[in-house]
C-alpha cells in the first residue's frame, strides 16, 4: 500500500525554455564521439501544425546495451561521457534534434531480448502530462521482429510511427500528437 | 523497492503505473490548448523493463554554486517578496529520493517571464532570471531561495489569471518517475477559476500541489518560508502481475 499521495503532473507551459533547455541538452554523447549521429524530427499537432513549444527528452542504453545506473542488475558500468539523457526544445517549425549513438540490445521480460530502442518523453504547452513513446531503428529487422513491445502492436503502427527513417546525418523521427499519423504513445 | 524477477533471472524494481486518479487528463476541455495536442487513440500499456526503471544519474558538476538562489544571480536583489521554498522529494512509500536534480522556473514579482513569447506588458526585472536548480541531499531535501512570483493573465478564457506558481521538474531515480508539475501558494483566490490547477479530477489530489507557510524557515526581517514535499511514484504493490502489453 502506498503511504503518500503522488504529486500530480501539470503542464510544462509555454515558458519552460528559460529553465529546461541546456546548452548541451541534445548531447546524449559529446560532440566528436565516434559513430555519433543526429535524430532529427518535428512535433506536429492534430491540425498538422508544428508545435513550437514542446520539449523532447530521450533516455537510452549505451552501445553495449548497459545503463550506468544502480538498478541495472547486471552491474552499473561507468560509461564516462555517455549521459544517456537527451533534451531539446522545439524551434518555431517544431523541430528538435538529439545527438547520440545507437543503443545496444537490452533484456526484456521472460528471457526476451528487446531491439535497440530509445525511450522518449514529450511535453508541451497544452499537455497536462507527458507522453511517452519509443524510437526504433529500421535496419534492425531481425531484432525488431522479436522485440516484445513492437510485436504487441498492430504491424502498421509499429512500423510506421515508432520507426526512425534514415537521413543524411542520422535518422529522422516525427512525433504526431494527434491525427491521421498519430504516434503510438505508451502508458508506463 | 519492490522487485520483479524475470525468467532470465534479472531482478528489477517496479513502480506504480500511470494513474488517471492522479494525473490530469490529456484531453481537458477547460484548457483549450489541449484540443489538438492530445492523442485520440488510447495509450498502449507497456511493461516496465530496464529502460523504464533506470534514468539519468546527473553529476553535481552541472550546478553553479548559486543556482539554488534566484535572488543572487545578478548585481542587485530582484524586486518582490523574498521567500524560501524547501521540502523533501519522496516516493509514495515515504522513502527519500536522494541526489536527484530539481529544476524550477517562474515569473517575476509582476507576473512576467523572461521569455521572448511572454508579451504581458508587466515590467521585466533586470535582476531576475527566474531559473533555479539544485540536487536533493541524501535525505531527499531540496531548497530554493527566490521571490514570490506574481499572478499573470492568459488567453484561455475571458479574465483568465494563473494563480501564482513555480514550475518544478524532477527526474527521480527512473524514467518512470519523471515529473513536471507546478507548486502553488496557500489560499490563492484564483484557484477556483484556473483550469490547470483544477485538471486533476480529485480535489484532494490538487491540494498536493499547494505549499504551506512554515515558521521554521521564516526568518525575522529577512524572508517568508514555504514548505512543499514532492512525491514521486514508488514501489508497485502488485509487482508480480504482468501487464498485458
Ligand atoms: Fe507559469
Amino acid at each position: 500500500m502506498s503511504k503518500l499521495g503522488v504529486t500530480p503532473s501539470q503542464t510544462v507551459g509555454p515558458y519552460f525554455a528559460i529553465g529546461l533547455t541546456w546548452d548541451d541538452g541534445p548531447d546524449v554523447v559529446p560532440q566528436g564521439t565516434d559513430g555519433a549521429f543526429w535524430i532529427r524530427g518535428r512535433v506536429i499537432d492534430g491540425n498538422g501544425d508544428p508545435v513550437p513549444d514542446a520539449v523532447v527528452e530521450t533516455w537510452q542504453a549505451d552501445s553495449g546495451g548497459r545503463f550506468a545506473h544502480p538498478d541495472d542488475p547486471r552491474g552499473a558500468v561507468d560509461r564516462g561521457d555517455f549521459r544517456g539523457l537527451g533534451r531539446c526544445g522545439t524551434d518555431k517549425e517544431g523541430r528538435f534534434g538529439i545527438h547520440t549513438v545507437k543503443p545496444g540490445r537490452v533484456p526484456g521480460q521472460n528471457g526476451t531480448l528487446q531491439a535497440p530502442h530509445i525511450d522518449v518523453t514529450v511535453m508541451a504547452r497544452g499537455m497536462l502530462a507527458r507522453l511517452v513513446t519509443r524510437i526504433y531503428f529500421p535496419e534492425e529487422e531481425a531484432a525488431n521482429a522479436e522485440d516484445p513491445v513492437l510485436s504487441s502492436l498492430p504491424a502498421t503502427a509499429a512500423s510506421e510511427t515508432l520507426m526512425a527513417v534514415k537521413s543524411d546525418d542520422g535518422y529522422s523521427f516525427d512525433i504526431h500528437l494527434q491525427g491521421e499519423n498519430e504516434t503510438v504513445f505508451f502508458s508506463i | 523497492m519492490t522487485e520483479q524477477q524475470t525468467e532470465s533471472g534479472i531482478v528489477l524494481p517496479s513502480y506504480t503505473r500511470e494513474n488517471a486518479e492522479i494525473d490530469p487528463p490529456l484531453d481537458f476541455a477547460g484548457y483549450r490548448s489541449t484540443e489538438f495536442r492530445h492523442p485520440k487513440n488510447p495509450l498502449v500499456l507497456m511493461p516496465q523493463m530496464l529502460t523504464e526503471v533506470t534514468g539519468p544519474v546527473l553529476g553535481e558538476s552541472r550546478l553553479g554554486p548559486l543556482d539554488y538562489d534566484l535572488t543572487r544571480q545578478h548585481e542587485e536583489m530582484p524586486l518582490g517578496q523574498r521567500i524560501e521554498v524547501s521540502g523533501r522529494v519522496l516516493d509514495s512509500d515515504g522513502r527519500p529520493v536522494p541526489n536527484t536534480l530539481v529544476e524550477c522556473w517562474q515569473a517575476n514579482a509582476s507576473g512576467r517571464y523572461r521569455h521572448e513569447v511572454d508579451d504581458w506588458p508587466a515590467p521585466l526585472d533586470p535582476n531576475f532570471t527566474g531559473v533555479g536548480r539544485c540536487f536533493t541531499d541524501s535525505d531527499g531535501n531540496y531548497r530554493f531561495v527566490t521571490i514570490k512570483p506574481g499572478a499573470y493573465p492568459w488567453k484561455n478564457h475571458h479574465n483568465a489569471w494563473r494563480p501564482a506558481h513555480i514550475h518544478f521538474s524532477l527526474f527521480g531515480r527512473a524514467f518512470t518517475q519523471r515529473l513536471v508539475t507546478q507548486m502553488y501558494f496557500p489560499d490563492d483566490p484564483l484557484f477556483s477559476e484556473d483550469p490547470i490547477f483544477n485538471s486533476p479530477r480529485d480535489p484532494k489530489v490538487r491540494e498536493r500541489m499547494i505549499s504551506r507557510h512554515d515558521w521554521g524557515t521564516t526568518e525575522d526581517h529577512w524572508q517568508l518560508g514555504y514548505k512543499w514535499d514532492i512525491v514521486l511514484r514508488g514501489p508497485d504493490a502488485v509487482a508480480f502481475e504482468e501487464p498485458h502489453a
